[in-house]
């Protein structure tokens, strides 16, 4: 595909790798890439085998099917339960485990779960179904929460009055104070999420480099952009500087995209929020706010409070911290494989547990 | 091979991706039920004698949604799918039987369009259809139209796994990925429409284009799971690994798009008119133009290698030069697309 093509160009990344090693020297470094679409192209083009050993690369907490709590998943699995709803779920969470089934075991025993790409293909199923009841499970960082506030907005314009959402949505940077703040992390630099920048802009990173000095790039999903962002903060740790840069110039502006922002404010406000292995993060997730309360699936459906559970010696909250990685669970690989995942990090395409199976 | 761990539970559409939960089933399920020497070659047929003849035999159903997509429909797909099923197992194809299964209230003029468009299909596949059954179930008892065909066929070289050896080359015939997305893009939940148009193909000639020349050792087609679990498949039957090189493996401009766009991974889509062929290094020579004269293998391409060092393992050298693990599809990428 051309334009894509050219950043995935074979002799530039290998060139840009041989850069990496000069500016290197025999320097120790350990950089996280938050989010899992990195964490994809890494293992997906091999790029953990082009870099010099003393380059670590840590997975971050960017992952929406792996920060989703145990919890949420029970609700949804309670929800599916009921009678006339339907679930419509991206397909990503089928197979997540809750504390005791997941939505793919609840399909098979014949609970109406649809798989869906958009949200607005949830709006669709409500449309065509006007007797049903369709819950979407609204998971995701702030790439997807603007498609469905748009969704929500659309809802209620057409009358459709029997779409509700069950919002988990996570913002993204409220989690990185938390790994900045970690004394243990001992992360040298940050790849930060380029299409969450593509919304929210540039600013709500800069604490990054100006409180906590930690050198930070916005940077794209393709190899080369990867490889460019890893450079970029190498630069900056030579020079012995810290600065928030933006590798994703193509696609970042400096104030995002103030439509969507106002799209977000409108349909949502921020709470706090569970993240799967972090713990509640203040302010950062998204519930419905006063205007959408009709639409939200946790106001319209009581649900007992039922004691969650997460698996037992599963470590993604550590892996998801940057603390270890997937082989020093003892579950790895034995009973935790993608065929039957204990933890979310092994079900989610993009789960850190996942791309070390898979791609090893 | 990973354990069904959920045994006690219930089938999942993931255990007819044709991945590794198939596997698993076949293994734990079927091969322990009825177990025999020929199934437990778990070839996409058998090759059985009668009377002297070698004869190459094999079944498929078909549960493809929607039933009609760019390229195809349910029916050519169920003479093609066994012809190739045939042709790769080094036989020339012959007689076809088919078992329909119709849920009531199906339209009268789309089972005649299926009828037609397989009667066609046989005829350029030159087989005949010589036997079938039809079963209608009540609405909601199936899904508009399954059809079942099982293929018999002359072996006229016999191919295995077991004469493969490092440093053959892996072949293929053209571009990966094509059939799943036309089905895919068919369906009515997906909102985006592209020119993509399904590979469906009898690939019985492709074959004995080929079979003629000696060094030729092993055939497959790369349906459900894709080139990637084809490879898997060949690397466990030997033993030995296997590394492919990506920027060799074709991927049209259409597939690429929704590839990016649905997060899908090219490699684990399913074709229906490519093949893949394990032939010795000094005969690639030979095999690539017989191929490449062929239309259906125009664009028959040298991706890969045995090789003795990887562990058994499938690996992937990427564009940008790096290498990674390619893996058996896990779980479920997408259902009924054959
Ligand atoms: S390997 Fe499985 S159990 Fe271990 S941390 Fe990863 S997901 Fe959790």
């Amino acid at each position: 595909m051309k334009y894509i093509d050219e950043f995935r160009d074979r002799d530039l990344c290998l060139g840009l790798a041989k850069k990496i090693e000069s500016i290197l020297g025999d320097s120790e470094v350990t950089i996280m890439e938050v989010c899992g679409t990195h964490t994809m192209t890494i293992f997906r083009s091999g790029i953990r085998t082009l870099l010099p050993e003393p380059i670590r690369l840590l997975s971050g907490p960017g992952c929406p099917v792996c920060v989703t709590p145990a919890a949420y998943l029970d609700q949804a699995i309670a929800l599916s339960e009921i009678e006339d709803v339907i679930i419509a779920t991206f397909g990503d969470m089928m197979r997540v485990p809750g504390s005791g089934s997941s939505l793919e075991t609840q399909r098979a025993a014949g609970k109406k779960i649809a798989v869906v790409y958009s949200p607005l293909d949830a709006l669709n199923i409500a449309r065509n179904n006007p007797y049903k009841k369709v819950v979407f499970l609204a998971v995701g960082f702030e790439t997807t929460s603007p498609s469905v506030a748009v969704t929500a907005i659309e809802a209620k314009k057409s009358g459709i009055s029997n779409l509700y959402l069950l919002s988990a949505h996570k913002r993204i940077p409220p989690a990185l104070r938390l790994l900045a703040e970690d004394r243990d992390l001992n992360v040298d630099g940050f790849i930060l999420p380029g299409h969450v920048s593509t919304i929210i802009g540039v600013n709500p990173y800069l604490f990054l480099a100006e409180e906590y000095g930690i050198p930070s790039v916005i940077c794209g999903f393709e190899p080369l952009d990867i490889l460019q962002g890893i450079c970029m903060i190498l630069c900056q740790l030579k020079g012995k500087r810290a600065a928030l840069e933006v590798q994703y110039k193509r696609a970042v502006k400096n104030d995002g995209n103030p439509g969507a922002m106002a799209l977000l404010n409108k349909v949502f406000i921020e709470t706090d929020s569970e993240w799967r292995g972090l713990g509640t993060i203040a302010n950062s997730g998204y519930a419905m706010g006063e205007e959408y309360k009709e639409l939200d699936a946790g106001e319209v459906f009581p649900l007992e409070e039922m004691p969650s559970a997460e698996n037992e010696g599963c470590i993604c909250g550590e892996i998801l911290k940057g603390r270890k990685i997937p082989n020093q669970c003892p579950h790895f690989g034995e009973s935790c494989t993608p065929y039957s995942p204990l933890g979310p990090c092994m079900v989610s395409s993009e789960g850190t547990c996942a791309a070390y199976y898979k791609y090893g | 091979m990973p354990p069904i761990t959920n045994m006690d539970k219930k089938i999942l559409l993931a255990h007819g991706s044709g991945g590794s939960l198939s596997h698993s089933l076949i293994d734990e399920v079927f091969l322990k039920n009825f177990n025999n020497p020929f199934l437990s070659e778990k070839d996409d047929g058998a090759i059985v004698e009668i009377g002297g003849t070698r004869l190459a035999f094999t079944t498929d159903s078909y549960v493809v949604k929607p039933i009609f997509f760019p390229g195809g429909d349910i029916g050519k797909l169920s003479v093609f799918g066994t012809v190739n099923d045939l042709a790769v197992m080094g036989a020339e194809p012959l007689y076809i039987s088919c078992g329909l299964i119709i849920e009531e209230g199906l339209d009268r003029r789309v089972l005649e369009e299926i009828a037609l468009s397989m009667a066609q299909a046989a005829q350029i596949a030159g087989v005949l259809l010589v036997t079938g059954d039809t079963k209608v179930v009540e609405k909601g008892g199936a899904d508009r139209i399954y059809i079942s065909t099982s293929g018999v066929g002359i072996v006229k070289k016999d191919l295995s796994v077991k004469g493969i050896e490092a440093g053959d080359r892996i072949i293929i015939s053209g571009s990966v990925g094509e059939h799943e997305v036309s089905v895919l893009l068919a369906r009515e939940e997906f909102p985006f429409r592209s020119q993509v148009t399904s590979d469906l193909a009898p690939l019985n000639r492709l074959a004995s284009d080929i079979l003629v020349v000696d060094g030729v050792k092993f055939m497959r087609d790369p349906t459900r799971g894709g080139l990637a679990t084809t490879l898997n498949e060949i690397a466990e039957g030997i033993g030995l690994g296997i590394m492919v090189y990506e920027d060799k493996i074709g991927v049209s401009d259409g597939v690429a798009a929704v590839c990016e766009l649905l997060g899908l991974d090219p490699l684990y889509l399913a074709n229906e008119g490519k093949m893949v062929v394990v032939a010795k290094q000094d005969c690639t020579g030979e095999v690539l133009k017989r191929m490449r004269k062929n239309p259906l293998g125009r664009e028959s391409e040298i991706i890969g290698e045995v090789a003795a060092e990887l562990n058994g393992r499938v690996c992937l050298r990427t564009r940008i030069g790096g290498t990674r693990i390619l893996d058996m599809l896990a779980g479920e990428q997408l259902p009924r697309i054959c």
